[in-house]
């Protein structure tokens, strides 16, 4: 019988510890367990046999740590092998009467992938594959992935065991006792993005005991779909003359485990500390317990690696900042490659108080798919805010889905079979909540009733893919009424009928609306409130207007979303005064006592305009306005060379001096990249071409191959932005290769590497020879905390700089004798 | 009360103990040292208090932390014998000098790792590019967490020793001096830190979450 078929109206009991009675058989600290499988078979099979006598239906195989990072191919196949084997005799050994299956035990790599550690996710699916393959050629019925950390990669695992078998999968976690992965994923993302994978049953084991993880449960039975499963450890452990002891014994386990089971629990097991007496326990609990019904839980979600967003109940806001479409300086960074503007500009939004971004980085001359996995990697290191992608490339669409951690939106789908017979298989395999545009071969429907006629059709198409529709948003489409006056009353209609009839989600780019009229806001925010009272459940809306925040806030105020108002009350007690001056006039209030001052002042050379005065003391908004009423009067290039860079040289001055410290030069730096971004904002907008201010010689930077470290290597990469240095960065932990390569491709006079770890500095070294040979023009300079000009010289390089300041006087020599050549 | 049972059970008897875990509460904040850490000298200390920019993103750095920090240390208490050369035997390979000296008399050694979680992390990112400044507060203030943990331990390590009789040294760790980083290979899982405390290592030997210290601590008679 398939265990998914047995699970349907029986409990399925899973296997206990291993590790403890491993160690009572004789296995020595250090030793790995799977070798066991071939050199004490025997002792494997007299432990397993004993939790099918206890009652188990399901034993691991004793292959938790079996990977590629820890056995080379063939023992790793050898031991799959037997290990499955082993649990193959000692079901048939065991008298036990039960259903009796085998399943394959995937646990963690250990090691931390991408953006926070040092591994690749396709080299940790890679991995996971092979044990699966190897599983699955042994003959396993199901596969069992456990003790995971870490969301992404649980991700990983899945997708191995998916994309390498048809068995049903069961994943399982390790919380905390805050109720959260190590990581940081709440229960809901991690059911999100595995029920969207298509997990065949999901929960948590180890770390805790069965009372500490009832809060984890409950949020699992509230969310999940799927059959829900739990594998806790025998309580807390202590150290009892020199051995572990666990605190919770086998009738009290059972006790606890049975009142989850009466929650609605359907798998139940032991890990750490647990035996067979634990399991027999339980299952002679269970006995007197009704198995509660897996039901579909109508909820929309979407989640990042650390919290699910659900649609349905209050309105969620979608960024449309990161979109290139009529905005110039946008398309400039996408062309420039310019990572960080686009960063830049999902915090802004965050900050504003979006819960989604989109994110749409299509333009014609780019190549879509690889910049889409960059942008999704970069952006989930520094945002927790799930992501909506948005492209009509499929490649690019399927690139970033799998990148992505966690249940991401998809943007979009629509009635045209084409688009739908290539995205809903993603969706399918990756997990999504898909945005469904309600047009289709024939185009745009004027009314109401053909939208709402081609959602109908999208619902049924879905479904063919198993993609149910609370995993649908309709867009209806928004169309601007300057061209058909009648066009918003055919959306609001077209929403409150698929939310209201069909019972599924809408969104809405709503400032399609005033297109082509004046002062769009007003248009934009009436019409966004009258959707929502339709039903509206989400907007893909503009987080600066101040118009259509207002809206929101009123709204959940008034709708009984906001308990006791208090969203409301914190948004609107900290809005902008109404003020009659002009916005730079009364810039300037803070910052005026304090070191900066005395800095500035004590400078032999002190700040000659506001506006230099503005950058030395940081004040990033002043500096801003003040570009930009000088751009009125002067060009670009000149306000950087006669006002930016000699105020950026009297703070670097004061810096060299000691007269000011790290964190002012950064503030200064800040400011001066404002002055920066309104020059490029000028530039772009008048078609100069010209990059914004880059005046000097490219300068390649990177933290070396094997090091993660790079706050060093962003200060300085920051600074020698301000002072015009054209600088790719390349990132950090980055191959020799690499490094060279750009060198190449840039022609670049000046290489910058960073490096905090000694262990890391033969990196460095390998980095400089390779330069040497293909890229003999270059000069190197090395930074960072272990180096010191004996080093640097050890290493080959031609400067040690002890800091950004240091670097930028090298560079500024190096891009004399780049000019003069 | 656990700590003070365990070190007391390994005082007597000359068995490695099993790794034990700690929850502690938030230590006291030393913003001495975060500032330090911060890249502000301490002599220039005073006046950055006074510049209101820098005054508002200490603020900020302070109101983000509460609930992404969790206080976690894993310790096991190691018997200490010696070769013939005069190194001290660990469960991990080493012939550090610098080591030798420091714990030179002792008879036990406390191993542990300390760290505050990932969530630290996932602010510096968040805020290095976005506020600099504030990054810099975020990743000195990282710093200083973690060694006021380090520092909570060691001192309640200390204080159980000194009331049955026993000193403790200056606690030393992998990485530093003539002692190779690539001792956390064979370190951490000794403490079992992977699935207990969520410490990984990468190719190069470093802790992720960053802000988590590996340390030695000799005791002596």
């Amino acid at each position: 019988m398939n265990v998914l078929d047995f699970m349907k109206d029986h409990f399925l009991f899973l296997d206990g510890g291993m590790g403890t009675l491993l160690q009572e058989a004789g296995l020595q600290p250090g030793e790995l367990p799977e070798r066991w499988n071939v050199s004490h078979p025997e002792e494997i099979v007299r432990i397993q046999k004993s939790y099918y006598d206890a009652g188990s239906n399901v034993v691991l195989s004793n292959t938790f740590g079996a990977n590629g990072l820890k056995f080379d191919e063939e023992e790793l196949e050898t031991l799959v092998m037997a290990a499955v084997r082993n649990a193959r005799e000692a079901a048939r050994q065991s008298s036990g009467t039960q259903e009796k299956f085998v399943a394959l035990d995937i646990g963690p790599l250990g090691k931390l992938l991408k953006p926070y550690g040092d591994y690749e996710f396709e080299d940790a699916v890679a991995m996971y594959s092979k044990t699966v393959r190897f599983g699955v050629a042994a003959g396993v019925d199901l596969i069992f992935i456990e003790t995971m950390n870490d969301s992404y990669d649980t991700k990983a695992a899945l997708l191995a065991a998916k994309e390498n078998s048809d068995l049903p999968v069961f994943v399982s976690n390790a919380y905390d006792g805050t109720g959260h992965l190590m990581t940081g994923a709440s229960p809901a993302a991690m059911v999100a993005m595995l029920e969207g994978m298509h997990a065949d049953a999901i929960g948590a084991n180890c770390s805790l005991g069965p009372d500490q993880l009832v809060g984890v449960m409950e949020e699992y039975l509230k969310y999940a779909s799927v059959p829900v499963l739990l594998k806790p450890n025998a309580g807390l452990p202590r150290s009892e003359n020199g051995k572990t002891v666990y605190d919770v014994f086998p009738p009290e386990f059972a006790e606890s485990v049975g009142k989850l089971l009466e929650k609605g629990i359907r798998i139940a097991g032991g890990c750490c500390g647990t035996t067979p007496d634990y399991i027999r326990a339980v299952v002679e609990k269970s006995k007197t317990i009704t198995p509660v019904p897996v039901t579909e839980k109508e909820l929309s979600l979407v989640s990042s690696y650390t919290h699910a967003v659900e649609f349905g109940g209050s309105p969620i806001l979608i960024g449309e900042r990161i979109n290139p479409t009529g905005k110039k300086r946008f398309q400039q960074a996408l062309r420039e490659n310019d990572i960080d503007y686009i960063l830049g500009e999902a915090l802004k939004q965050q900050d504003a108080g979006v819960q989604l971004l989109d994110v749409n980085v299509g333009l014609p001359e780019i190549d879509e798919p690889a910049f889409l996995l960059r942008a999704v990697q970069e952006l989930q290191a520094v945002t927790d805010l799930p992501l909506q992608l948005d492209t009509t490339d499929p490649v690019a669409m399927e690139a970033g889905l799998r990148a992505y951690n966690g249940k991401a939106m998809v943007n979009s789908v629509n009635g045209k079979e084409e688009v739908m017979s290539v995205i809903f298989p993603l969706v399918a395999k990756y997990g999504g909540f898909v945005v469904a545009l309600t047009l289709d071969e024939g185009g745009i429907p004027d009314t109401a009733e053909e939208r709402v006629a081609i959602a109908e059709k999208i619902v049924k198409r879905a479904a063919d893919y198993g993609i149910s529709k609370k995993d649908l948003i309709f867009d209806p489409l928004a169309m601007t009424i300057s061209a058909d006056t009648t066009a918003a009353l055919a959306t609001m209609q077209a929403v409150h009928r698929i939310r209201h009839e069909l019972k599924v989600n809408t969104s809405l780019g709503i400032s399609n609306v005033s297109f082509g009229l004046p002062n769009r806001n007003i248009i934009t925010s009436t019409f966004f409130a009258l959707c929502l009272q339709d039903g509206l459940s989400a907007a893909i809306m503009n987080p600066y207007s101040q118009e259509m925040m207002n809206v929101y806030h009123a709204f959940r105020a008034l709708h009984n979303m906001d308990e006791n108002c208090m969203d409301y009350i914190t948004y609107a007690q900290n809005l902008p005064a109404p003020t009659m001056t002009a916005p730079t006039a009364g810039a300037g209030t803070s910052g005026s006592t304090g070191i900066s001052d005395a800095a500035a002042a004590s400078s032999g050379e002190g700040p000659s305009s506001e506006l230099q005065k503005a950058i030395v003391r940081g004040l990033k908004e002043k500096t801003g306005a003040l570009t930009k009423e000088l751009l009125a009067t002067q060009k670009p290039l000149e306000i950087i060379q006669s006002e930016v860079i000699p105020a950026l040289n009297i703070v670097g001055a004061d810096f060299e001096k000691k007269k000011v410290y790290l964190p002012q030069l950064l503030m200064a730096a800040e400011a001066a990249k404002s002055a920066f971004e309104e020059v490029k904002v000028a530039m772009a907008a008048s078609d100069d071409g010209t990059s914004g201010g880059s005046s000097r010689c490219p300068f390649v930077i990177a933290t070396v191959h094997g090091d993660i470290h790079d706050i060093g290597k962003n200060i300085v990469k920051l600074i020698l932005e301000n002072y015009g240095f054209a600088v790719s960065d390349l990132g950090k932990d980055v191959p020799e290769q690499t490094v060279v390569d750009e060198v190449v491709r840039l022609h670049a006079p000046i290489v910058g590497l960073s490096a905090l770890m000694t262990t890391t500095v033969p990196a460095m070294e390998e980095t400089i020879k390779l330069l040497r040979e293909q890229a003999p023009w270059a000069k190197v300079c090395v930074g960072g905390a272990v180096l010191t000009q004996e080093y640097a010289d050890a290493i080959g390089a031609d400067r040690y700089c002890r800091d950004a300041m240091e670097t930028v006087r090298y560079a500024e020599e190096i891009d004399e004798e780049w000019k003069k050549s | 009360m656990d700590c003070r049972r365990i070190i007391e059970e390994a005082l007597a008897s000359d068995k490695q103990t099993i790794p034990q875990y700690l929850d502690y509460d938030t230590p006291s904040l030393n913003v001495t040292e975060w500032l330090r850490y911060s890249c502000i000298p301490v002599y220039e200390q005073e006046n950055a208090a006074k510049d209101p920019e820098i005054a508002a993103s200490m603020e900020a750095a302070l109101s983000l932390i509460p609930g992404a920090l969790s206080f976690r240390v894993g310790f096991c208490v190691v018997p200490l014998s010696w070769d013939e050369d005069g190194f001290p035997v660990f469960p991990f390979a080493q012939r550090s000098e610098k080591l030798r000296k420091n714990i030179l008399g002792c008879d036990r050694a406390v191993l542990f790792a300390a760290t505050i979680g990932s969530g630290i992390d996932r602010l510096i990112r968040r805020y290095e590019k976005a506020d600099p400044k504030l990054g810099l507060l975020l990743q000195g203030l990282g710093a200083e967490r973690v060694e006021s943990l380090c520092d909570a331990f060691n001192g309640e390590v200390s204080e159980i020793c000194k009331e049955n009789g026993r000193e403790t040294r200056m606690r030393f760790s992998p990485g530093y001096g003539d002692l190779p980083i690539e001792v956390q290979r064979e370190f951490l899982p000794l403490l079992d830190a992977e699935r207990r405390l969520g410490i990984t290592l990468s190719d190069s030997c470093l802790m992720a979450p960053s802000k988590s210290v590996t340390a030695i601590i000799g005791i002596s008679g």
